[in-house]
Order: C-alpha cells, then sequence, then structure tokens
C-alpha cells in the first residue's frame, strides 16, 4: 500500500511520516454515572505516507478516535502505536485540525500560526518557517490580521498553517471542511491533496461526506453506529488529481454509500 | 450681556452667506449665558464676602470669549468641530447653571452659608487652600495607588491560580467566597490590631476591598475558558506554563476587567473610609476635618477634586483595556 501511495506522490526530500497501528482500541465515555461506549474493538493500520479517511454516521465516535490518536485522551481499553511506540501523549509530530479553526482570537495570525514553534521554545530561531507556512496556505497578506476579520476558509487555513508549520508526521483532520461553504470547499479539498502530496506526512481525515472521503483519500474506512465498529473497507486507487465524476468514483460511491444503508 | 447679544447680532448677520458657514451656533448662547455668570458675580454685592470674586468672573468671563471666538471661527470640520457639536448643550448648560449658582448663594443667600457655597467660594478653597490640598491628593494617590496594585497582583494571581489549579480551588474557592461578600471596612477593627500603622492598616484595606473581586473574576474566566484551546495548545507542544500564560490568562481577560473595574470602584469607596481612620493627611482626612469645622465650600471643593481624580484613574483603566482587548472587535 505505502509504496503504491509514494508511487503517486513527487516527493522531493525523504517524507517525515508515521505509521500508525490501532490494536483492540475500545473507548467509553463516563456520563452522568452511566457508560456510552463510543469505539468498539478499532484494529487499523496505517502506513506511511497514506491518505486514510474514516467515513460514518454522525456522532459514532470517529471523532474520539482521532483524539485518542493525537494523544488527547487516552483509550479506555487496547492500544495505539505511532511507529511501534504506544501513544501516551499529545506531540506536535501528530497534529489534530479541528472542524472549528480554534484560532486563538486574542492573537494575530503570525502568532497563532506560531504557536507550536513558540510553546516549544524555538521560534526566534525559526520564525521563516511561520512565514513559508503562511505563504504555503496563501495568507502572507493577513499575517497581522486578527481571526475574527478572516473568513471560514481563511481561518481554516491559518489553522492548516498552524498545523504545518510543526511539519507534522501525521495530520488528523477532524473534518476541517465541515462547516465551509461548498466553492470553498472544493479549493481546500484540492489543496489538501496538494499538501500531502508536497509533504508526505501520514493523513487520517475524518468526514461524513462520502465524495470528500473518496476524492481525498487512498483508502476509505466505514464505520457503523455508536459504538463504532469497522463495518467495510475501500481501497481508492484512482491516481490524483482526481475528478468527482469518474466513473471508478461514482461507482465506489454506490458501494460506500450501501454500505452506509442510504439509498444510492 | 450687551457683548454676548452683539455676538448673537452678529451671528444672525452672517447667516446668509452665499456659502453658509457652519457657524457654532451653540457657542453663541453658550457665550451669553458664560457672560450672564461673569456679570452676575461681579455686578452685584455677596450677602456675606467668599473671596476670590474678581477672580471667578474673570475666569468665566474669558470662558465666555473663548466660547464667542470658537462660535465664529470655529472649523468647519475636524475633531475640534466634532468635539464643539457634540458637547455646545453643555457648555450652554455649564453658563447657566454657574449663574443660577451665584445668585442663589452668594447674592440673595437662599442656599445660606455655611452649608452651602457660591462656585467663587470653591475658586477661593483652591487658592487659599493649594498646598494642603495638593499634598492631601498626593497623600491620596499613595494610598490608593498601593493599596490598589498590592490588592490586583494578590487577586490577580490568586485568581489565575484558583481557576487553573483543582486543588488550588479546593482550599481556596471556599475561603474565597466566604471572605468575598464581607465589605473590606467591616475588617477594620482587627486590622489595627494586626498592622502596625494606620497607614498599613490602610493599605491593606484598600487591597483587600480591590484583591476580591479581581479574584474571584479572573477565577471564573480561567475556569471557563474554551478547552478546546488547551486542547490545540497541548497537541502543539505547550506545557502548563505557556497554556496559563498565552491561553488561560489573555482568554479569561475580558473577565478580569470586569474585576478591575469593581475592584476600582470598591477601592474607592473605601480609600475615603481608611483616610477617615487616624490617617494625617488625605482627601477623605481633610473632608472629615473640614467637616468638624463646617468648612463645608472645603468640603465640595475636595468632592470635586475626588470625582475628578476618581473619574480620570476610571477613564484610564477603560483606555487600557480598549488597547489590551482590542482583539476582541473589528478595526480594520
Amino acid at each position: 500500500m505505502s509504496s503504491s501511495t509514494a508511487a503517486l506522490r513527487a516527493v522531493p526530500t525523504p517524507a517525515r511520516n508515521l505509521e500508525i497501528a490501532m490494536r483492540n482500541v475500545s473507548h467509553a465515555f463516563q456520563l452522568g454515572g452511566s457508560r456510552l461506549p463510543v469505539l468498539e474493538n478499532i484494529n487499523l493500520q496505517v502506513a506511511r505516507g497514506e491518505f486514510v479517511a474514516l467515513l460514518g454516521p454522525s456522532g459514532c465516535g470517529k471523532s474520539t478516535l482521532l483524539r485518542l490518536i493525537a494523544g488527547l485522551d487516552p483509550p479506555t481499553q487496547g492500544e495505539i502505536l505511532a511507529d511501534n511506540k504506544a501513544i501516551g501523549a499529545p506531540d506536535p509530530s501528530r497534529i489534530l485540525v479541528f472542524q472549528d479553526p480554534t484560532l486563538f482570537p486574542w492573537s494575530t495570525v503570525w502568532r497563532n500560526v506560531a504557536t507550536g514553534l513558540a510553546a516549544r521554545g524555538v521560534l526566534e530561531k525559526e520564525k521563516a518557517r511561520v512565514d513559508d507556512a503562511l505563504k504555503l496556505v496563501g495568507l502572507t497578506a493577513f499575517a497581522r490580521a486578527y481571526p475574527h476579520q478572516l473568513s471560514g476558509g481563511m481561518a481554516q487555513r491559518a489553522a492548516l498553517a498552524r498545523a504545518l508549520v510543526n511539519d507534522p508526521e501525521l495530520l488528523l483532520l477532524d473534518e476541517p471542511l465541515g462547516k465551509l461553504d461548498s466553492l470553498t470547499r472544493l479549493s481546500l479539498q484540492a489543496e489538501l491533496v496538494s499538501l500531502w502530496q508536497d509533504k508526505g506526512f501520514t493523513a487520517i481525515l475524518v468526514t461524513h461526506d462520502v465524495e470528500e472521503a473518496l476524492l481525498l483519500s487512498s483508502r476509505v474506512i466505514v464505520f457503523t453506529e455508536r459504538p463504532a465498529r469497522i463495518k467495510a473497507e475501500f481501497r481508492v486507487s484512482k491516481p490524483y488529481p482526481r475528478h468527482r465524476d469518474d466513473p471508478e468514483l461514482v461507482g465506489l460511491r454506490r458501494q460506500v454509500l450501501a454500505t452506509l444503508g442510504l439509498p444510492t | 450681556m450687551t457683548e454676548a447679544s452683539q455676538l448673537l447680532g452678529a451671528g444672525a448677520a452672517s447667516a446668509p452667506h452665499p456659502f453658509p458657514r457652519p457657524i457654532w451656533t451653540a457657542g453663541f448662547y453658550a457665550a451669553a449665558a458664560w457672560a450672564l455668570a461673569a456679570v452676575v458675580t461681579v455686578a452685584f454685592p455677596d450677602v456675606v464676602p467668599w473671596g476670590s470674586r474678581e477672580l471667578f468672573a474673570e475666569i468665566v468671563g474669558a470662558g465666555a470669549l473663548l466660547l464667542g471666538g470658537f462660535a465664529l471661527a470655529a472649523p468647519a470640520s475636524g475633531r475640534l468641530r466634532e468635539f464643539l457639536d457634540h458637547n455646545g448643550p453643555w457648555f450652554i448648560a455649564i453658563g447657566v447653571w454657574l449663574a443660577l449658582w451665584e445668585i442663589t448663594t452668594a447674592k440673595t443667600g437662599w442656599l445660606p452659608k455655611p452649608f452651602f457655597s457660591p462656585p467663587n467660594g470653591l475658586l477661593n478653597v483652591y487658592m487659599t487652600e493649594t498646598n494642603r490640598l495638593g499634598w492631601c491628593i498626593l497623600y491620596t494617590l499613595r494610598l490608593w495607588a498601593l493599596g490598589f496594585g498590592a490588592g490586583v497582583v494578590l487577586g490577580y494571581g490568586g485568581g489565575v491560580a484558583l481557576g487553573w489549579s483543582k486543588r488550588f480551588a479546593y482550599w481556596g474557592m471556599p475561603i474565597l467566597k466566604l471572605i468575598g461578600p464581607v465589605p473590606a471596612t467591616a475588617w477594620i477593627p482587627v486590622t489595627f490590631y494586626f498592622f502596625p500603622n494606620t497607614f498599613d492598616a490602610s493599605v491593606f484595606i484598600v487591597a483587600l476591598s480591590a484583591g476580591i473581586p479581581v479574584a474571584i473574576l479572573t477565577a471564573s474566566g480561567v475556569g471557563s475558558v474554551d478547552p478546546a484551546y488547551y486542547d490545540v495548545g497541548r497537541n502543539l507542544g505547550a506545557k502548563s506554563w505557556y497554556l496559563i500564560r498565552h491561553v488561560a490568562i489573555p482568554a479569561a481577560a475580558s473577565h478580569t476587567f470586569v474585576g478591575l473595574f469593581m475592584g476600582l470602584y470598591y477601592s474607592f469607596a473605601v480609600l475615603v473610609v481608611a483616610e477617615m481612620l487616624g490617617a494625617k493627611y488625605g482627601l477623605g482626612w481633610y473632608i472629615q476635618f473640614q467637616t468638624a469645622y463646617s468648612g463645608y465650600a472645603n468640603v465640595y471643593a475636595t468632592l470635586i477634586i475626588m470625582a475628578v481624580l476618581c473619574a480620570g484613574i476610571v477613564k484610564l483603566l477603560f483606555v487600557v483595556r480598549d488597547r489590551l482587548l482590542s482583539w476582541q472587535k473589528g478595526f480594520i
């Protein structure tokens, strides 16, 4: 798998990316004294540089899985490995991009993007990387703007720059385009693919948009309703850039929707 | 008065210009009102001498000339013009107020000495008591700055700790909730026992009054920060100290400022009370001292100073807040 995706990309420098393995991962929340299971026995392997989409009914627990991989919460059962090491805490090599940009409203765009470098005390030496990241997402002109002055798409681009400035080896995308208008969505989908091809990081995308999953990812994992279990898996071998009307993708879309129990 | 009516006449005559100059009409009425106050002050004798009559008339007369000048030659636009247009009614009201004030006190004695004073009586206090009032202002500002400063620093530090640390909140919150509602002045009897002198005791009382609202509001601000911000910070490699400094504190800033404003008003209230207890100088002390000798003109004069000082400090805090919280508003 990893070799086939690598063939689709032109990577100038050796890409820094992680291999993720989930082993018998289960998770439950305590809600008012009762136990609410959200993930059940998830076994999933994500190869280096792979782009995997997690698809399922909303509220099924996909976002929880991303939080576990990011290390923000520990799983109730099972373990998640990054390059064969158990994930115990958050780390800037694995960055989660939320559905809301969650930029700090009290800081400028530049300062927001610089957060990771500043938090690790390396900002002074690596200021240029902030400028590069802003350039990468086309926000150079807005470096000194405040988040409330950005449109939804620009804010999400800034959030992406804030992640990319840390050179993540794994990008966890939690419906990052879910709240954007459809035109912004289309352009950001294309940008995500080219960033991924360019940087070579491993990417895991949570979405409930079948089309988006098929356009972006090399593998689509379909989950059941809560508690989420893996229901099916689809490989998407179509080379990029992909077109939504491509007969192969249309066929896959029909299959995925059928798996989800929806009219095709 | 005649001068004012001439000015009014001139204004009416210049109205039908080919390009109508934007005359500051309210300025004429204001100049008239001020001139009236000046004329009333010098033209009629005082029932009891108050002093500084001529000086007062000169100041108000100069004000009338200035207003008249602006009425004729005010710039057509710009910030000065906006200021004049906006405040015109107030200038008129002040002139009328001064004239009525002179008439009811110095000229007719309807509002008698010593309980009331004409405006020139207050001016006389400023002229004769300049030195002593100056020292009182400095003493009061010193007490306020030390008390408010100490209270804000400790209250803010405590508030951040209470909002951030569960263990700190476990022990601190109940105590703060118990002590917080007690008026700071209620502590006066015991503070005199615990502090070596009245000044330190006064500083403590002012600090307490300012510190508690700052602590409570900051704690609630830090406690109500959207946890998603912390997730973002942690994910990007931030440790606790960075999260406190760069997430919790700025996110709680608008709460903190509410606490600062509350603390400011409490500290003013407590300041005067504290100064009335065995202080040797200060505006609160001066008010009490003069009240005992029926020096009500001095009391009014001091009240005006306090009003200006307090309003000035409040204004200053607004400026600081607007600067620090500018990210909340659109300002492109």
